[in-house]
């Protein structure tokens, strides 16, 4: 890991009417790490998300991204072309649910393929192998290449989105709940595979869950939100196997209650 | 050569001329219709032609019906086409229906208020038999009509009333000088002034079937006609020169005011908001179409949920102008043979090269 | 380009304007085309007038026209190529009364010439103005009908969304299904309807000497290319755009090289091609 952040966050506040959605929030993201954003529903974890990404803009507070030249961007002052191009070269995502990520009526294919062709990609047959390749790479037979995914089921559908987001190789990757739609047993080969190649990429992760155990999966680092605040932060073995503040320890106790 | 036809050229378009002026005379036998007949008899087309060919001008929407052969459609593109042509010698003040001389005023929400219940010119309560005295050419002999009640009394607006006990929301005032449609393309988002434009110009039909949609949970609407009143107002010009308002003339004009629901927001409490509808001449139907349409439209403003066709901005301003519609559909009719062409050598290429695939993987 | 006499000429229309447009109403369009110019490919929002012919019948194209043309310049207008189709009388018609220049049928002869799906077969020169009538000027429209989403496409120059469709034609076809208002891409930056004509006709755009202007009516834009402009039709490196024509010759002047239309002569399948464009087609019968 290198020593400057890649993302780095600073006096984070976001309202919604009477309810604090983020207060006093501050974060920083090494390249090559995978940071967890671990909290319940309504903790604010999902709008962290979306301020550090630039889709939701702060009441107060700054994010900055340092991107692959190493110029530090302004993700809330950048503006909406800065940001696009971004999205589409060193940034990518995964959402929850693969519709919000996939276009169903384009086949798989064509799906790898857009974010090929977005930064400059002009040869079909290249394109058509690269997309088969990462196919492959998420366990999608390639010769189904030109079906589309709305034919696919829930965890294919998932496994495509991934291909689609590291087709580019981005440098960092924002991550919502990634398995939060699937059975159990779809899960964990899903969790595997992002692991794998998370790793074998070397990418920064920012990932948002409210599964203890998808975090200690994939996560170097935790973040525990509570009510918009972050209410602890630490290695990931460290938070979840000896917590320090009383609303980790009922997490983590509830899991293993559970 | 019998493709020669197709490439008319023209004599061809003289000899059609020639024959619509024939079909629009009829049979010459009979008197022709008369412009001064269309206007008097034919009073709601002619407003209709006047509302949608954004154009207020009796006698000329008559001649534009008469020309068009009843097509109201057409008639309101004539209308157009020349009122495009004419020079602009400045804007009215706004106009006052507050002060109208009202011909008919009907309210939903209260059983009596200031200025009455006046009921006027209504096929509200006709029953739909087909009289055939009508058809005698002859004038029938008519009872004579009671003198008007409605007098010049004061008739505040329903909305006002709500206003005074601070039930009905606000319309922020403004001295903008509103955007003008017929001069500047249409730009999303585009600001209230410049929707009720659009509306006011455009086709009752779709507006009628937008505002019938809200009505049927498309837009999740709880409307009330707050009121509709018909009647004659002022149109006041203040030149620059002169330094105050002089009146230039009347106009019919139908406004509907409709009160809806609003559950409120965070800085607002539950209060009424308005659907705002007006056109020229009598033209409830429409009127109260676009009181729905407009309140429709205002969901982002008012932080409702979006999703219904009539409160999509975009869709609706693109799609209401009967004048535009009414080309584009109609251009289809046009030759498309150099387009349809290529379509027909792409789908036997396509065709072919499927064929040799399909041989080739046979004879594997 | 000549300019435009602030009265109407003699010989024209009475009771309108030269070329039926008011001043103040052409100088609008002529700022509008002036935008157009310096940045092409653009599509630029003007104050489209309500024209005495209907919203598809080529007002954009009228405007556009009326605007340029003075009285010393000489009018060519066609329609699917030909200067006898009865929409293009009509709008030559129209110019007749309406500016009293003078019309011609002859691609050389004519300083203007107003175009609906077709570019001449002849090769355009320095100071001609072919002016394209637009039914739908956003090429992005069958895949995102919103006009505030394509404009934040075209200013963020993301047109991702067209070489999916293109790549989708290829998996499923072999090739690319677009035959006509192929998508192109002006001067490396804007993606451009070329308004539909045959995809034939495409490389003529390219660094044609003569100025391109392009006007849609009923969608308020206009938009153009510049004289030795680069104009590129989408397409991959391993499937290069193809235009294509009938594989045939002209029944009449026997052209290979030409676009040609179909001609159905009878209902057993008998059909036979002809030049769609009339005037070229009658020269080189002039010429043998």
């Amino acid at each position: 890991m290198s020593d400057a952040p890649i993302l780095e966050a600073s006096g984070l506040h976001l309202r919604f009417g009477s309810v604090a959605a983020l207060d006093e929030v501050a974060l920083r993201v090494w390249p090559g790490e995978v940071v967890a954003i671990l909290g319940e529903s309504g903790s604010g974890k999902t709008s962290l998300l979306r301020v550090l990404s630039g889709t939701v803009a702060p009441d107060a507070g700054e994010v900055f991204y340092r991107d692959a030249a190493g110029v530090l961007v302004p993700v809330h002052v950048a503006g909406e072309a800065a940001l696009r191009r971004l999205a589409r070269t060193e940034w990518g995502f995964v959402h929850q649910n693969p519709r919000d990520g996939l276009r169903l009526g384009v086949s798989a294919g064509g799906n790898v393929g857009e974010r090929l062709m977005a930064v400059g990609a002009r040869h079909y047959g290249g394109i058509r192998a690269a997309a088969a390749e990462w196919l492959r790479r998420v366990e999608i037979d390639p010769a189904r290449m030109d079906d589309l995914p709305r034919d696919f089921s829930g965890g294919m559908q998932q496994r495509l989105q991934i291909a689609r987001t590291l087709v580019t190789r981005p440098r960092l990757v924002f991550m919502d709940e990634p398995t939060g739609g699937l059975d159990v047993s779809v899960q964990a080969r899903l969790l595997d595979l992002i692991r794998a190649l998370v790793a074998d990429l070397g990418l920064a992760v920012l990932l948002v869950t409210h599964d203890i155990a998808v975090a200690r999966l994939l996560a170097h680092r935790l973040v525990v939100m509570r009510r918009g605040r972050v209410v602890e932060h630490g290695l990931t073995d460290r938070v979840l196997d000896d917590p320090q503040h009383e609303y980790t320890q009922l997490l983590v106790s509830s899991v293993l209650a559970a | 050569m019998a493709y020669v036809a197709v490439k008319g050229g023209e004599r061809a378009i003289g000899n059609a001329h020639a024959w619509l002026d024939e079909a629009r005379r009829g049979d010459p036998a009979l008197p022709a219709l008369s412009v001064r007949q269309i206007e008097e008899q034919m009073s709601l087309a002619v407003d209709r032609v006047m509302a949608e060919g954004a154009c207020y001008d009796r006698p000329l929407a008559a001649l534009a019906i008469k020309q068009a052969r009843g097509d109201l459609i057409e008639a309101a593109f004539l209308l157009r086409a020349y009122r495009t042509t004419l020079p602009r010698f400045g804007a009215s003040t706004p106009l006052d229906t507050g002060a109208m001389r009202v011909r008919r005023r009907v309210s939903a929400t209260y059983k009596d208020l200031p200025g009455g219940q006046v009921l006027g010119p209504t096929f509200d309560y006709t029953h739909r038999l087909l009289d055939f005295a009508l058809a005698a050419d002859e004038d029938m002999p008519r009872p004579p009509m009671p003198e008007a009640q409605a007098d010049s009394a004061v008739a505040p607006r329903v909305t006002g009333l709500l206003a005074q006990e601070g039930l009905m929301a606000a319309e922020p005032a403004s001295d903008a000088e509103p955007g003008d449609l017929t001069r500047e393309p249409l730009e999303i988002p585009a600001d209230r002034p410049l929707r009720l434009q659009a509306l006011a110009r455009g086709d009752e039909g779709f507006l009628l079937g937008l505002g019938y949609s809200t009505q049927r949970g498309y837009g999740n609407a709880h409307p009330f006609v707050g009121e509709l009143r018909m009647g004659e107002v002022a149109v006041e010009i203040a030149p620059p020169e002169l330094g105050f308002a002089v009146e230039i003339g009347d106009i019919v004009v139908t406004e509907c005011q409709m009160v809806n629901q609003f559950a409120g927001s965070r800085n607002e409490p539950p209060q009424f908001t308005r659907g705002y509808g007006l056109v020229f001449g009598q033209g409830e139907r429409k009127a109260m179409a676009v009181a729905l349409v407009d309140r429709a439209l205002r969901a982002r403003e008012l932080g409702e949920e979006v999703g219904a066709p009539a409160q999509d901005e975009e869709f609706v301003l693109y799609h209401c102008d009967n004048v535009e519609a009414t080309g584009f559909v109609e251009h289809l009719k046009l030759p498309h043979y150099v387009d349809f062409q290529s379509e027909l050598e792409k789908l036997r290429a396509i065709r072919a090269a499927a064929a040799t695939d399909a041989r080739r993987e046979a004879a594997e | 380009m000549s300019a435009a006499p602030e009265v109407a000429s003699g010989g024209t229309l009475a009771g309108y304007n030269f070329a039926y447009l008011d001043e103040d109403t052409k100088r609008m369009i002529r700022r509008a085309l002036l935008k157009a110019v310096a940045v092409p490919g653009h599509q630029v929002p003007f104050g489209s007038r309500e024209m005495p012919l209907p919203y598809g019948w080529g007002t954009g194209g009228i405007q556009v026209t009326a605007s340029v043309i003075g009285p010393d310049d000489t009018l060519k207008v066609i329609d699917q190529g030909a200067d006898d189709t009865t929409n293009a009388v009509s709008i030559r018609r129209f110019f007749a009364r309406v500016a009293g220049v003078a019309t011609t049928e002859r691609t050389a002869d004519a300083t203007v010439i107003q175009t609906r799906h077709r570019i001449p077969e002849t090769p355009l020169r320095e100071g001609q103005i072919l002016v394209y009538q637009v039914p739908m000027p956003e090429p992005l429209f069958r895949l995102e009908p919103r006009v505030a989403e394509t404009r934040r496409l075209h200013a963020l120059g993301d047109y991702g969304l067209m070489h999916v469709k293109l790549y989708e034609d290829i998996a499923r076809r072999g090739e690319v299904e677009i035959s006509y208002n192929y998508p192109v891409m002006v001067n490396g930056r804007y993606l451009m309807s070329p308004s539909p004509i045959p995809a034939f006709d495409n490389p003529k755009m390219d660094r044609m000497p003569a100025l391109q202007l392009f006007g849609a009516g009923r969608e308020k834009r206009i938009y153009a290319v510049p004289p030795y402009t680069s104009v590129r039709s989408l397409d991959f490196e391993d499937h290069p755009f193809r235009p294509g024509r009938a594989d045939a010759s002209c029944a009449l002047c026997g052209s290979r090289e030409t676009y040609l239309d179909e001609v159905v002569t009878d209902d057993r399948g008998g059909r036979r091609f002809l030049c769609s464009d009339t005037d070229y087609c009658a020269e080189r019968r002039a010429d043998r």
